[in-house]
């Protein structure tokens, strides 16, 4: 059993290593490389979801590494290893020879590998080792075209944030070990005593947040675009940024067991859901649209979390996955082919390749909760889960399926319209459109910079044919996920899970939710995009720049912690240091002082003491004449007292 | 066996001295790179032989000033063992690193092998009065190796890194003689001494004595206020000198915690516990915050030593807590708290050697100056890459494990130091990465002073076989700790019972 949960690790982080350590010389079969990795990976993985393996080896006093698959774990090793293998597959045809594909790849390796620790971990510890590692990989690929500073300052950010957020697992490892001695399983951690649960639940819940992207760590993701698209189709939108929804899903028992984790996470999954959603239905570049559409997507698998509907949260993940990957990888295909990532400059794209204009379609109608697609299906599944809890969570839940609709027709209804005419030799001669410009974020330059690879700009050329197969797939499997929704594979679904029954949701709620994404849909297609809207335009700038959330962590969190690390330098060298020298200084002139008036007294001293004997021998001198009669006079004086003494004495 | 491993780089030393001044350099080379190697193979055998869980092995006791109470005492357990092996390592590595000098190399070499002797010499020591004589000949060699080898205004940082390390030194030998002048027999041995326990119950004067140590100590670890010697002196000093520096003579401050203030004064480490607590968790986030503030890259490394440092002082403050703890969370204190130091010393070793090739190719640590080496020197871009993600904590990396070990054991007897001082992963993975995109990323940029080359070259074959291996190990310890941790666990348990007499 154990050698397949190995092997599933250990490959992708072994040979992901290799390649990122032979540089550039593996380039050429790097790709190759990658694929066959990938195609291996998916085999054990789907092994591995079979037959539910695990394995242990000792790291910590106590504290051994611990995988495992089950359910949950299955679900979630099968849609990284499939993923990863249609994201590769298009990286081999869309990107360009003269990269560093060794790195690149070597890299998506490195992650997927971590990624698959985090999901099959079962202790804390061993899920903090691939959470990190994800999270460091993840640094490196949003930073992959190095020589762009804003592309570095935007990976930069990304890392920090989430790091910020790791913090609560380390809290949370230190807490339940507090609490309770042992290997830290996920799956015990309910069972910690009080105040430590609320610990170790709120460091749960802040890690969770921060790697999902969720508020108020959002503003991520948007500068994580700046990365290559196979990157945000991979790590933003089917792998790294569910790792929160998934981390809350495994320990649904530590947020019901807590008493508010449960609530607090539903409520941040569904604010994010409407939120995002706006900022969505705000932007104005694809990519951003599609990041803030993730944060909302996976705020609905946080609220399935936080509700204990396990079954919708899961096939909402999956769903998902298939839907925005896809996503992700047409708009890198469109920034390779066109240069732009802009909507009003992505006007008509699709007409020009059907078949990805089709593909992308699907994608967005999956998106968008249109029936009979997957996301439609599983947005019930997992909503069924709020109604039971409360009509509010419900009700803003259907909010933010509208809001899905809205955003993703957005998309088509721009790559569809017919391109007006003149419209490309304009885009020629402007650099960047108007509007965006009259709206600079000092903060986050993200809208300001035309965030376009030179090498891809250069290299302008048709989409590749070996890019599309994968983007298929990933389309087919966006209708094919639908029936897992439904009776009975659902309920299969279910007991594979083996969270217990759960809520079931009526026909009529299908029904529902499917009309209002019609309704919602039909009526943004009908929108005048980009003509005068109703709303006040502070909140569409609002929306538009991720509700300023960058800006506010920076005033309140980033430029404090710079000001203190440049007083407390500048404490340090004229305080401290100074101190120390002048203590070094004081001793110096303690010594000239000494020098001057203690050592020449001393000295004085025992000069007089010299002198005065010198005198002292002089005198003695005086007498010795070596005249006889001195000699005798002084003989006769000196008896002469000696006798009155005498005298005088007896 | 362990004489041997101590005085054997000396012999050397004076071997090298004594030969005629004709001897081509590269004999010496030659020589220093076999005798470091030859260590090296030396400390593999005792970890061979060395038998997990055996208490301390090894032994050699004679009589050296018997009237004083004062007698050769060396051997070795779970604590010393991992801090010899890594100090043979790093001179292993500053041995192959410094292959190409040519500055006056016979002395350097000289110097850097009785510099050795000291180290190992001092870790081995079970006499109170023989880890003084090491503790201050490391302080004279290292003064020679700064003031004669150095850049900059080494005079000054040398003499500066001399007085304040040397004052401690004297603090420390006040504290040993006031151990030693409470038991009875009077005598210097720490085993002795420990089996006494001499100070159990005297409340002031026990308090007196640990301070005495205690400044010492945190003179050379070195500890918030008593750093400023730290930063010049690494600035200056050539990069072996600097390697060692962080790498192994830091060490000798918390090992002397672990070592000699925890077992030989248990009740007054218990009860000014909370002070080391304080104390550490300001060295973690002062260190952090003013590394931060740094635009000199090697100043900011050195100032991320007080930060790794003050890790290892918040573990041992915070394993001192014998109430409401599980015995499993203060032996993970302990336990990452020697694992802290070995994994420290490999990487900011590395680090400092790769400052190093910064300051041969260009003569300047300012990273402002710099931008873009990835392109011109794409392995020293690498390399600093993993060493600066190894130095924030990365799993996968041995400062993980350490790091990990200790903020999980300190959390439940210490929430809030805890708490806080996690804050200093964050800051120190800020700075790094920041550090990171000056340097490496971006468009290329050199500094403009004058005199220096042109291009950039990439590190040098000599140079990635000194830096490559120390990063290897810190990976091979962050992945598969067991071998190490297998070592220290109970020699950490072994202290904590005796703190907790």
């Amino acid at each position: 059993m154990s050698p397949v949960l190995w092997a599933l690790v250990a490959l992708p982080v072994t040979c992901g290593a290799l390649l990122l350590a032979g540089g550039r010389t593996l380039d050429r079969w790097a790709p190759a490389a990658a694929v066959a990795v990938a195609i291996a990976s998916l085999g054990l993985a789907v092994t591995a979801a079979v037959r539910h393996p695990a394995v242990e080896a000792p790291l910590l006093d106590g504290l051994p590494v611990r995988l495992g698959v089950d359910g949950l774990s299955g679900v979630l090793v099968v849609t990284v290893t499939a993923v990863t293998l249609a994201v590769l597959l298009f990286s081999t045809a869309e990107f360009a020879a003269d990269e560093a594909r060794a790195r690149f790849f070597g890299l998506m390796l490195l992650f997927a590998g971590s990624m698959l620790v985090t999901v099959t971990a079962t202790t804390l510890p061993t899920l903090l080792m691939g959470w990190e590692v994800m999270g460091a990989t993840s640094w490196a690929l949003i930073g992959y075209w190095w020589r762009e500073p804003v592309r570095t300052a935007a990976a930069q950010t990304a890392f920090l944030v989430t790091r910020t957020a790791d913090l609560g697992l380390y809290l949370a490892a230190g807490a339940a070990l507090a609490a309770a001695p042992g290997p830290l399983s996920l799956d015990t951690l309910d069972d910690t005593g009080e105040p430590w649960l609320s610990f170790v639940t709120a460091g749960i819940l802040l890690a969770a947040f921060g790697k999902s992207a969720q508020l108020p760590f959002s503003f991520w993701l948007s500068r994580a675009m700046q990365g290559p698209s196979p990157v945000s189709a991979l790590l933003h939108s089917a792998t790294m940024v569910v790792a929160g929804a998934y981390l809350l899903l495994r320990t649904g028992a530590l947020l019901d067991a807590s008493g508010w984790g449960a609530d607090t996470a539903a409520w941040v999954g569904a604010a994010t859901a409407v939120a995002l959603g706006l900022v969505a239905v705000a932007q104005s570049d694809l990519k951003q649209l599609l990041a803030a559409s993730t944060c909302a997507q996976i705020g609905f698998m946080v609220l399935a979390a936080g509700v204990g509907a396990s079954t919708g949260g899961a096939l909402q993940l999956m769903a998902h996955a298939a839907a925005k990957s896809l996503l992700f990888m047409v708009a890198g295909a469109w920034l390779t082919s066109w240069g732009t990532q802009r909507l009003t400059e992505l006007r008509g794209v699709a007409r020009f390749r059907r078949s990805v204009g089709v593909i992308c379609t699907v994608g967005a109608l999956s998106l968008a909760g249109l029936p009979p697609l997957s996301l439609w299906a599983a947005k019930d599944v997992l909503l069924a889960g709020a109604l039971e809890d409360g009509g509010g969570l419900y009700a803003v839940g259907l909010g933010a399926a509208v809001l899905s609709a809205v955003y993703s027709v957005k998309i088509l209804w721009y790559v569809w319209r017919p391109m007006p005419a003149g419209a490309v030799e304009r885009r020629r001669r402007m650099p960047a459109s108007g509007v965006e410009q009259r709206h600079p974020i000092p903060a986050s330059a993200v809208h300001q910079r035309h965030p376009v690879p030179t090498s891809a700009v250069e290299q302008r050329r048709p989409i590749p044919a070996g890019a599309v197969p994968p983007l298929a797939l990933l389309a087919l499997a966006c209708a094919a996920l639908t029936p897992l929704a439904f009776p009975p594979v659902r309920d299969t679904l279910t007991d594979y899970l083996g969270q217990g029954p759960e809520p079931e949701p009526h026909a009529g709620e299908f029904a529902v939710s499917g009309l209002v994404a019609l309704v919602a849909a039909a009526l943004a297609w009908a929108w005048p995009w980009g003509g005068r809207t109703l709303v006040p335009p502070w909140t569409r700038r609002l929306c538009r720049e991720w509700l300023r959330l960058e800006r506010a962590a920076h005033v309140l969190i980033v430029s404090p912690a710079l000001g203190l690390a440049r007083a407390a330098a500048a404490f340090d060298d004229r305080v401290l240091d100074r101190a120390v020298n002048a203590s070094g200084v004081g001793a110096l002139v303690l010594a000239r002082w000494t020098n001057r008036f203690v050592e020449g007294a001393v000295d004085g001293a025992v000069e007089g003491l010299a002198t005065a004997t010198r005198r002292l021998g002089r005198w003695a001198r005086r007498p010795q004449t070596g005249q006889l009669h001195q000699y005798l006079a002084q003989a006769v004086a000196a008896f002469s007292v000696i006798a009155v003494v005498l005298v005088l004495v007896r | 066996m362990l004489t041997a491993l101590v005085f054997a780089p000396t012999a050397v030393a004076v071997l090298l001295l004594a030969l005629p001044g004709r001897t081509p350099v590269q004999a010496v080379r030659a020589l220093w790179v076999a005798t470091a190697a030859a260590e090296l193979g030396l400390v593999i055998a005792v970890w061979a032989g060395y038998e997990t869980g055996g208490g301390i092995q090894y032994e050699v006791r004679a009589r050296w000033i018997p009237n004083a109470g004062v007698g050769y005492h060396v051997g070795v357990d779970g604590l010393s063992l991992p801090l010899l092996a890594l100090t043979c390592v790093l001179f292993l590595a500053c041995a192959v690193y410094a292959l190409r000098d040519r500055h006056r190399f016979r002395e350097f070499a000289a110097l850097f092998l009785f510099l050795q002797t000291t180290c190992l010499g001092l870790f081995v020591s079970l006499d109170l009065i023989l880890f003084f004589v090491f503790f201050d000949l490391s302080i004279v060699a290292m003064y020679f190796v700064i003031a004669g080898w150095g850049h900059g205004d080494a005079k000054r940082a040398a003499l500066k890194f001399f007085l304040y390390t040397f004052i401690g030194s004297l603090a420390l030998l006040l504290g040993f003689i006031g151990l030693y002048l409470a038991a009875s027999p009077h005598t210097f041995d720490i085993v002795d001494l420990t089996r006494q326990n001499p100070l159990a119950g005297r409340g002031t004067y026990a308090g007196l004595v640990l301070l005495a140590i205690g400044l010492g100590l945190a003179v050379k670890t070195p500890t918030v206020p008593f750093h400023t010697w730290l930063p010049p002196a690494h600035t200056e000093a050539p990069a072996a000198g600097s390697a060692i520096l962080a790498g192994v003579l830091l060490k000798m401050g918390t090992y002397g915690f672990l070592r000699i203030a925890m077992p030989l004064l248990p009740d007054a480490w218990r009860r000014y516990a909370l002070v080391l607590v304080v104390i550490g968790v300001v060295s973690v986030l002062y260190g952090a915050l003013v590394a931060l503030a740094q635009t000199d890259f090697k100043r900011m490394v050195a100032y991320t030593s007080v930060n790794h440092m003050g890790y290892i002082v918040l573990a041992v403050g915070a394993a001192a807590a014998t109430t409401d703890t599980s015995a499993q969370a203060r032996s993970l204190a302990v336990t990452g708290s020697v694992t802290q130091m070995v994994s420290h010393g490999l990487i900011t070793g590395a680090l400092f050697l790769l400052a190093g090739v910064l300051h041969d190719r260009a003569r300047s640590y300012d990273m402002g100056a710099y931008g873009g080496l990835a392109a011109p020197a794409p392995v020293f871009a690498a390399l600093t890459g993993v060493a600066a993600f190894a130095s924030l904590g990365l799993p996968g990396f041995s400062g993980f494990i350490a790091e990990f070990q200790i903020f999980t054991g300190a959390l439940g007897p210490r929430p809030l130091a805890t708490a806080l001082s996690v804050l200093g992963i964050l800051l120190t993975a800020g700075l790094f990465l920041r550090a990171l995109r000056q340097l490496l990323m971006g468009p290329v940029r050199l500094p403009d002073t004058p005199g220096t080359p042109r291009a950039f070259t990439d590190l040098r074959a000599h140079e990635s076989a000194a830096v490559v291996p120390l990063l290897a190990l810190a990976v091979v310890l962050g992945v598969a700790p067991r071998f190490l941790l297998d070592v220290i666990e109970p020699a950490s348990r072994t202290v904590l019972e005796l703190l907790a007499r």
